[in-house]
């Protein structure tokens, strides 16, 4: 139970993700890993009660897990071409301008290590809001640049003009902190802090990230932490601890 | 027209050097029973465009594929393809890697034999810059976006498994999701469509999703044909004969021994 307990990290970060769902309004989310998942299922049990929650395969299921309607991948494509979405991914690189990598690392002809593939990156991240997901910040994600563009960044999104009307990257949530971009007055918005979680320093984000973040010259705030009914919600929708093990500490 | 055929015949269709598409997605529903004929055969040097999963990992396994057209490769419940990432990164396969949109969009351009249609996906990401071919085109109406035309993806050739099919070739999916397979047929010289069970009537909603007969050449009875990928309702995945193949792709030994098994299964 919550009663009286602290919030862990991995609550703190649920929390960051439902975050980046504040204002969505009745749109499709499509987390992708346990945490995001949570959080959007405690955005919905709490500020942003009309989003719908995709199971990731053909089902929308409501707050409780249970099926709401039915979206298979073709209905998905149609909706995110349409702009009614907000995806979380995962990425195994990124770079200052939110470029995101998960199809290879290395030399694209003959990859050190192939891995999934572009999926549908590209497009979520040229027609509707993105936001990522890393549990384990550290300088082998957080790289100068990426050996491949899947996810859109804000430096590629330049060069486009109006066609990258619909591009936005959103925000970053990590085990150390939460972060969005923005443009340092000329040139590409970069990566800045937005938030420390608890008991991480500016040198901690430093150590682990492969360039300069914007965002320390001045107090960094805290991430917030969960309300007692967060902390509750959070323990009802994952009894068995799950979140512990996609945060790395 | 009656189509029924067994699965060697019908994969006898198949040349080397065909563009062939595959229905399903990563490990759901492919047309294991067809890929398991094609191995039979001497058919190779093909372009496989897929949603890739187990259908791929056993072409390249086999040495039969020049090129793969693909969005992403996985097991889904496993989440990378052994062989596809070993054909990879020995540099033994062409790859082209597009969005998964713009594969559905390529798929729908020749369904409907115009040679591209404009999409957004793809701007700005390297999709452009490792698919060289690929062009721009400017909207011809007032707002001149620049958008990217992707090429149709003429197949021909496409395998797909159904859960219900006649004999004259209508099929029907059962499952929460029919995937691609519709475009996958309407793109395709010939399909050849392997079904769990064929039916005379129908008894099913008549929405329920499918592909009718004139986009259907060749329909095999195979029960049991997507595994050990996953036919929901009819089965699910075979989660422990995946584990299996995918631990005997580490070892060149191991796998020769669960190849053979499994083509003789």
């Amino acid at each position: 139970m919550s009663d009286g307990r602290r919030a862990t990290r991995a609550d703190i970060c649920a929390v960051a993700c439902a975050e980046a769902f504040r204002g969505d309004g009745e749109i499709l989310v499509s987390p992708m890993g346990f945490v995001p998942r949570l959080g959007a299922r405690l955005a919905r049990r709490t500020f942003e009660p009309d989003l719908m929650l995709s199971d990731g395969e053909a089902t929308v299921i409501d707050e409780h897990g249970a099926v709401e309607s039915w979206m298979p991948f073709a209905d998905v494509f149609e909706t995110l071409w349409s702009g009614k979405r907000h995806v979380m991914m995962g990425a195994a690189q990124i770079d200052r301008f939110g470029n995101q990598n998960i199809s290879c690392v290395g030399d694209w002809a003959r990859p050190k290590a192939q891995l999934i593939g572009t999926r549908g990156a590209p497009g979520n991240t040229i027609n509707h809001p993105t936001s990522y997901w890393i549990g384990r910040h550290s300088p082998r994600v957080f790289l100068p640049s990426v050996d491949v563009v899947c996810g859109v960044g804000y430096d590629r999104a330049a060069t486009l003009g109006d066609g990258a009307r619909f591009h936005e990257v959103r925000r970053v949530i990590t085990n150390l902190g939460v972060f969005d971009f923005e443009s340092p007055g000329e040139g590409p918005a970069t990566l800045r802090v937005r938030s420390l979680h608890p008991g991480v320093s500016a040198s901690d984000v430093e150590a682990a990230t492969g360039f300069a973040v914007r965002g320390f010259d001045g107090d960094v705030p805290a991430t917030r932490a969960p309300t007692p009914g967060e902390l509750a919600l959070l323990d009802e929708l994952d009894p068995d601890g799950r979140r512990e093990r996609e945060v790395a500490t | 027209m009656d189509k029924r055929c067994t699965a060697d015949e019908a994969v006898s269709r198949l040349r080397s050097g065909m563009t062939v598409g595959v229905g399903g997605w990563g490990s759901r529903r492919k047309p294991m029973a067809l890929v398991k004929a094609l191995l039979r055969t001497d058919v190779t040097n093909l372009t496989v465009v897929s949603y890739a999963g187990p259908d791929v990992g056993l072409l390249l396994a086999a040495g039969r594929v020049r090129k793969v057209v693909y969005g992403f490769a996985s097991l889904d419940s496993i989440p990378l393809e052994p062989h596809f990432r070993r054909a990879r990164q020995a540099g033994a396969v062409e790859a082209v890697e597009w969005d998964e949109g713009m594969l559905q969009t390529g798929l729908r351009a020749a369904a409907q034999r115009v040679p591209f249609l404009p999409t957004r996906a793809g701007l700005g990401s390297d999709v452009v810059r490792f698919d060289p071919t690929l062009r721009t085109v400017t909207s011809p109406y007032a707002d001149g976006e620049e958008l990217l035309a992707v090429p149709a993806l003429p197949l021909d050739a496409a395998l797909i498994h159904a859960h219900r099919a006649d004999a004259r070739g209508n099929c029907r999916f059962l499952g929460v999701d029919p995937y691609f397979d519709l475009l996958f047929a309407r793109a395709a010289e010939t399909t050849i469509v392997s079904c769990e069970r064929l039916v005379e009537g129908w008894d099913l909603p008549l929405h329920t999703p499918g592909i009718a007969r004139p986009w259907v050449h060749a329909v095999v009875e195979a029960r049991g044909g997507a595994g050990f990928t996953s036919c929901d309702p009819d089965y699910g995945r075979d989660e422990a004969t995946q584990e299996a193949y995918a631990v005997a792709a580490k070892d060149p030994d191991a796998w020769a021994r669960w190849y053979a098994d499994w083509m003789e299964a």
